[in-house]
């Protein structure tokens, strides 16, 4: 067995799964406060990308180096995001909040085709070239065959980013406010936690969050178009699913098995049916475990 | 106990009707609470007094009526139809009948998020880690933990509450209930599933809150011996209707009440 191609295949995995696990968190997070699922999630990912790229194209001109148009890139298309995470639930959910459960999930689907087409007519349907930002660096040399330099900024940059949404949910006041909602949103108004404020604020989170994957991912397969967010949003959906929807540490497993999951079908059988993996996974997960790997099966309240 | 000589009126409900469908939950009932009081609602099952709660603090909006308040020093308010964390800010604040604490959280952190409507360091400070953000993070864990050594669970606080007994449960919901700076507080039924020893304590409690931090508290409760021995004055409600108010003594004696709501008991 060659363990240096199966070493190969893992951290390629992990990369992968890494991005998965970062949009991956902003369906959980949302469905464990609203119990929706916003499928026009994978889309905010895909505008995130695409601000990135005009924003991009616009300073590289100005000389800058490429780390550093990256980063600024970053920050408006975070902006962006969060502006479209923002007025999407204002528009598209709030007035359902108290619809039954299927009419905001229609609203979605409605939302997430809206943003798609509107990107294709307002841009372009062809793909575009994202451009290489990150220069390989030196000290990278010795273990490039394994993670290339655009890798390690991608580990790096969704470690730190999991770590502050653990210490941002735990330890702030609006984090509190956000588990509370979550365990129960009739007693949270109770207790005077604006409820529609911690709302706004989740969808503001998780879209930051997919918009750095949105960046991230760019800048690792050098092309975006206006349909990247359905793909996107329906394997981080599945990861969501996998680890356990609504459970935190389990969209950032769900994501992990299934890029690590993908990478290893996708070099060992073939390629071609990388997602027919990813999908095949989530199947058999549903059947052995419905609730996913760290979900609780839910009792009904009564 | 002696009735205390009335001061500012705090809540003035008057005309609360609420309907669902067809059914008259609520029928044109009023109420009125005193600074300083501890006013009871009793009735049977079934008799609206949890709608009323609902209706006052903002869960329902009211059909007809009026639901005035007058939080001390500050300019009184119609709150009929307001959201409830809005009416929760400005000052009521109450538990629930059957316990709704936050139950994957800390002792500490339940009443921590009380303080949420007084607080106000943004995600912004938080990441900044500013010095309002650390002001007022100490503050808050300061006040929190008075408020637990008040109802005795000063040394549980890092327990999850879901792990609490029953009793501690219900005194927790209490100080969550106070984090939030009330100048009235709400309790739906805190006696319900206690034992003597625990109704005794909650008893002590709700009577030492009164006087020590000024509260006026209004209380549905089926524990008669704990509604006659607190309370300065008591509502009777009887299928959404009020069938009677008065200081203990007078609805012990009223002969409507004892129909309706003793005389049951005495069936039973």
């Amino acid at each position: 067995m060659d363990f240096q191609y199966l070493f190969e295949l893992l951290c390629g995995g992990v990369v992968k799964g890494s991005i998965y696990a970062l949009i991956a968190l902003g369906y959980t997070m949302v469905y464990g406060i609203i119990q929706l699922i916003n499928f026009a999630h994978g889309e905010v990912y895909m505008i995130g990308a695409f601000v990135a790229f005009i924003v991009a194209g616009i300073l590289t001109l100005t000389g800058y180096s490429g780390l550093t148009v990256l980063v600024l890139a970053a920050v408006v298309a975070l902006i962006y995001a969060a502006a479209y995470g923002y007025t999407l639930e204002k528009i598209a959910y709030r007035p359902l909040r108290n619809a039954p459960r299927l009419s905001p999930l229609i609203s979605a689907i409605g939302a997430s085709i809206f943003l798609m087409n509107y990107v294709q007519l307002a841009q372009t349907p062809d793909f575009l070239p994202f451009p290489e930002l990150v220069a390989d660096f030196e000290f990278m040399e010795p273990i490039a065959r394994y993670v290339s330099s655009v890798d390690l900024v991608i580990l790096i940059v969704t470690t730190v980013t999991m770590i502050a949404l653990t210490v941002l949910i735990k330890y702030t006041r609006i984090g509190k406010a956000m588990r509370a909602t979550q365990q129960d949103m009739v007693m949270a108004r109770l207790v005077g936690v604006n409820v529609d404020r911690v709302i706004s604020a989740t969808f503001i989170i998780g879209s930051v969050l997919a918009a750095i994957a949105g960046v991230l991912i760019a800048s690792r397969t050098g092309q975006i178009n206006s349909a990247i967010g359905f793909m996107a949003g329906l394997k981080a959906f599945t990861a969501a699913v996998l680890g356990g929807i609504g459970n935190i540490p389990g969209a950032v497993l769900g994501g992990l098995v299934l890029g690590i999951a993908e990478t290893l079908g996708a070099g060992y059988i073939s390629s071609a049916y990388e997602d027919v993996f990813a999908f095949g996974l989530l199947v058999l997960i549903l059947i052995l475990r419905p609730a996913g790997l760290l979900g609780k099966a839910v009792k009904q309240k009564v | 106990m002696t009735a205390p000589s009335k001061g500012r009126k705090l809540l003035e409900v008057s005309g609360l009707t609420m309907d669902f469908g067809g059914l008259r939950a609520i029928d044109s009932v009023g109420l009125d609470i005193f600074e300083g009081e501890i006013v009871a609602l009793i009735g049977p099952n079934g008799a609206g007094k949890t709608t009323f709660f609902n209706c006052v603090t903002g869960i329902y909006e009211p059909t007809a009526g009026e639901v005035m308040i007058h939080p001390p020093g500050e300019k009184s308010r119609r709150i009929n139809g307001m959201k409830p964390n809005r009416i929760t800010t400005l000052g009521m604040a109450r538990t629930f009948q059957n316990i709704r604490l936050f139950p994957a959280m800390t002792v500490l952190e339940n009443v921590m998020i009380g303080r949420h409507c007084r607080t106000g360091t943004s995600i912004l400070d938080a990441i900044l880690n500013s010095r309002r953000a650390v002001r007022e993070e100490r503050e808050t864990v300061e006040k929190s933990y008075r408020l637990l050594k008040k109802v005795g669970l000063a040394d549980v606080a890092d327990e999850f509450s879901r792990n609490l007994s029953y009793g501690a449960q219900r005194r927790l919901e209490i100080a969550r209930a106070m984090a939030t700076d009330p100048f009235l507080l709400l309790l739906d039924e805190p006696a319900a599933g206690m034992n003597p020893q625990e109704t005794l304590e909650l008893d002590e409690l709700i009577v030492r809150i009164r006087s020590e931090d000024k509260l006026a508290i209004l209380l549905i409760e089926h524990d008669m011996k704990l509604v006659m021995s607190i309370s300065d004055r008591i509502y009777v409600m009887e299928y959404g209707k009020e069938i009677a108010q008065g200081t203990p003594r007078e609805i012990k004696e009223n002969p409507r009440v004892i129909e309706a709501y003793l005389g049951e008991e005495a069936h039973a």
